[in-house]
């Protein structure tokens, strides 16, 4: 494994200028030089046109928040429509949950031992009664039918004005509709949404589409109104479509909104926590505090204990630090977004640990060596041979525990795992690579 | 002068029991003091206008009783008061807060979380799965990796000592936060369990550079004088395992004293583990291999 050293040199000075762009806030009119400088490594993904932020994701520990845990119960839904019926609660809730207007809200639907859950974390929010109105209500799919506004009642709430249009409520509601799904269109081959109604749907929507020929008739959920379509003719049969410049995945949308009226699902809180958010910051500064400062205790001891090496390991931390945060960043443009919680703040610092000790075991190393009379260059090559299987088992069993973590845990403890993972193998990489590297430099 | 560690083991094994045995009392005298995540319950906050009163605290707890719910404590705070109690599912919240209202004052309820008992039961579980499989998994792993050391030991000897290790600074963690639940209120809560993983990781990992020592060593030396290839290794290994131990011991008290409160329980227990996995690293592990080799010649003697 005998690289030449001035190649891993420029290899690490460029992973840590590409980490250190990455890592920067957005610094806007600096002035130097009488120049001024603007400067956000987004304005590359910008420019790239990938249409995602870099950022440093912050767990609801830090931000505030609530986080739901809610089960749909599934009794009156057949089995193979469960996870359709599981999807459409999912896309209610996460209408209900945009309405609060907060960033990055996260809802996700999860399967376990038969039970249907919905997970649900809203940052921002810690309002126990507007939590409520989340859940507080099953779906309720409604349709309209366009009036003329001087026979509206303008104040009645079965009538919604949208832009100088009047709707009035109909009689066709979700329980009439069995199902929808998404096709495709025989003419066209664009991609349709047919709706399959009851036999008593059927008939109702007969006459509704028989009075408005012409004219629009909108669906609205939780009064929201999802889909406008125009109706062209009489529809007597239970089967209708809503055509429309739809992609697939407008149409599944849609699809899947319209299951939410067809199969309602009552959806009950298992578990709910609020944290406060002004806990959450002022841990957050406390924990970088204590973070920064344990950092620095680490390089004085460092140079107290080993002197010169001991000053290259901490050379060799402060880049490990920078890569791993350039990861946590950059995982914020993947799916696989790592949320930074404080627990993973504590596994980051932990991990820290294990860095410094892949630097004291190859030190020790060569002081032995060094003591036995070999020669420097030697005792560097040695320390890192004899050093190596120690620091592979150990970064392996930890490796180990957090998959095991990982697969097993819940949220927070995932968060865990994932950083310790992330933290270990960055740190191998920091002791064996970057340490090494510059020791062959200065010893050369 | 060589510091003999393997000679005086038996010492060493009665300080880890001195701290183990009241800590496994406690375990069974009190238990651990589940939070709600675990057990299923919930956690209501309740604020009023006014400081609140000793009767109004009977009373509200009257209103939890009569709603058959079971409360596990209430504690006030100025104008606040604090309710654990068994689940209380939304319905239930809102005819309680609305009762409260009626019959105690003028209560707004300003927190309110919950966990079904089926979700508690499930993190619990989750946690003792992933920690058996893990200690399952690390046995494996040290069994493979140590294969190459020389008869008369085996490889698995060093695994399954390893998680002896494990399990010790598991019990010294689990005791000593029995004690602090039942003296000091101090909860076992989700934190608390990636607490305990990560001290079996940091356990192992430590355990590994001793043993990989050993192995080294005797790969070098055979293993005719056993007991005396494990002392030099320990000590061979002792300055490292210390300056490691020290940086991230130093690392946690600065988390400690200026972490903030929410972690604060987290990272005495990182605290607790961290020392306890070096000392057992040192301490237990590797005199537990001359033992097990011990006992297997004194058989073949026979």
């Amino acid at each position: 494994m005998r690289k030449n050293p001035r190649y891993l040199f420029w290899l690490i000075i460029g992973l840590t200028i590409l980490a250190v762009f990455i890592n920067l806030p957005k610094v806007s009119n600096v002035h130097f030089a009488n120049r001024t400088f603007n400067f956000d490594s987004n304005s590359i993904l910008a420019a790239l046109k990938i249409n995602k932020v870099l950022m440093f994701r912050e767990g609801l520990d830090l931000k505030g928040g609530t986080s739901l845990v809610l089960r749909a119960d599934m009794k009156n839904i057949a089995s193979d429509q469960r996870s359709n019926a599981l999807n459409s609660a999912k896309t209610v809730i996460e209408n209900r949950v945009n309405l609060f207007g907060v960033s990055e809200p996260l809802v996700q639907t999860s399967i376990a031992n038969s039970d249907y859950r919905i997970i649900v974390e809203i940052p921002g929010v810690t309002d126990v009664n507007q939590i409520r109105t989340l859940i507080g209500t099953t779906a309720q799919l409604t349709f309209w039918e366009e009036v003329a506004s001087s026979s509206a009642k303008i104040d009645s709430p079965d009538v919604i004005n949208v832009g100088g249009v009047y709707f009035k409520k109909t009689n066709l509601t979700g329980s009439d509709l069995k199902q929808t799904s998404v096709g495709f269109s025989q003419n066209t081959g664009k991609p349709e949404v047919e709706l399959l109604f009851t036999s008593e749907g059927a008939k109702k929507f007969a006459e509704i589409t028989k009075r408005n020929v012409g004219k629009i008739l909108a669906i609205a959920l939780d009064r929201n109104f999802i889909s406008t379509p125009k109706v062209n003719q009489e529809i007597t049969s239970d089967r209708a479509v809503i055509e429309g410049n739809f992609t697939s995945d407008e149409a599944n949308q849609l699809s899947t909104q319209l299951n939410a009226g067809a199969l309602p699902v009552p959806l009950v809180i298992l578990s709910s926590s609020i944290i406060e958010p002004t806990l959450g910051s002022s841990s957050l500064a406390k924990s970088l505090f204590a973070g920064v400062l344990g950092f620095i205790i680490i390089v004085i001891f460092m140079t107290i204990l080993y002197k010169k090496l001991g000053l290259i390991a901490s050379l060799a931390l402060t880049l490990y630090a920078l890569f791993v945060l350039a990861i946590f960043k950059l995982s914020s443009i993947t799916p696989y977004g790592i949320t930074l919680t404080l627990s993973g703040i504590a596994g980051f610092i932990l991990s820290i640990g294990m860095a410094v000790d892949a630097n004291i075991l190859i030190f020790e190393r060569m002081k032995e060596e060094l003591r036995q009379g070999k020669s420097h260059e030697t005792a560097i090559e040695l320390g890192f041979t004899r050093a190596w299987t120690s620091i592979r088992d150990s970064t392996i069993s930890t490796l180990i525990t957090s998959f095991v973590l990982y697969a097993f845990g819940t949220g927070m403890v995932k968060g865990f795992a994932l950083v310790l993972a992330i933290g270990v193998l960055v740190s191998m990489f920091s002791a064996i690579v970057v340490t090494r590297t510059f020791l062959r430099l200065i010893y050369k | 002068m060589k510091l003999d560690i393997v000679g005086k083991k038996y010492w060493y094994f009665l300080l880890s029991l001195i701290i183990i045995i009241p800590g496994i009392i406690s375990l069974l005298l009190f238990g651990l003091n589940l939070s709600i995540e675990f057990t299923g319950g919930s956690r209501l906050t309740f604020v009023s206008s006014k400081e609140v009163s000793q009767n109004q605290i009977s009373a509200l707890k009257s209103v939890f009783e009569q709603n058959q719910i079971k409360v596990a404590s209430i504690e006030k705070s100025g104008n606040s008061v604090f309710v654990r109690s068994g689940p209380v599912d939304e319905k239930q919240d809102l005819v309680i807060t609305a009762e409260i209202k009626n019959k105690v004052g003028d209560f707004k309820q300003e927190s309110y979380e919950t966990v079904g008992p089926t979700i508690g039961g499930e993190t619990l579980r989750n946690a003792i799965y992933a920690l058996v499989i893990a200690s399952v998994l690390i046995v494996i792993y040290i069994t493979w990796s140590f294969r190459s050391v020389p008869k008369p030991t085996s490889s698995f000897r060093f695994g399954v000592c390893a998680i002896i290790a494990l399990i010790h600074d598991v019990l010294v963690l689990l005791g000593i936060f029995s004690i602090f639940g039942h003296f000091f209120g101090v909860e076992i809560d989700s934190l608390f369990v990636t607490a305990v993983l990560t001290v079996i990781g940091f356990s192992v990992h430590d355990t590994i550079v001793v043993f990989d020592r050993i192995r080294e060593n005797l790969k070098r030396v055979g293993g005719e004088n056993f007991a005396e290839v494990v002392n030099d290794s320990i000590l061979q290994t002792l300055d490292r395992s210390l300056n490691t131990s020290l940086t991230v011991v130093l690392v946690l008290v600065s988390l400690l004293i200026f972490g903030g409160e929410t972690i604060r329980w987290f990272v005495a227990a990182l605290l607790i583990g961290v020392v306890s996995g070096t000392y057992s690293s040192i301490f237990n592990a590797s005199p537990l291999l001359v033992i097990w080799q011990e006992i297997l010649q004194r058989r073949i003697k026979k």
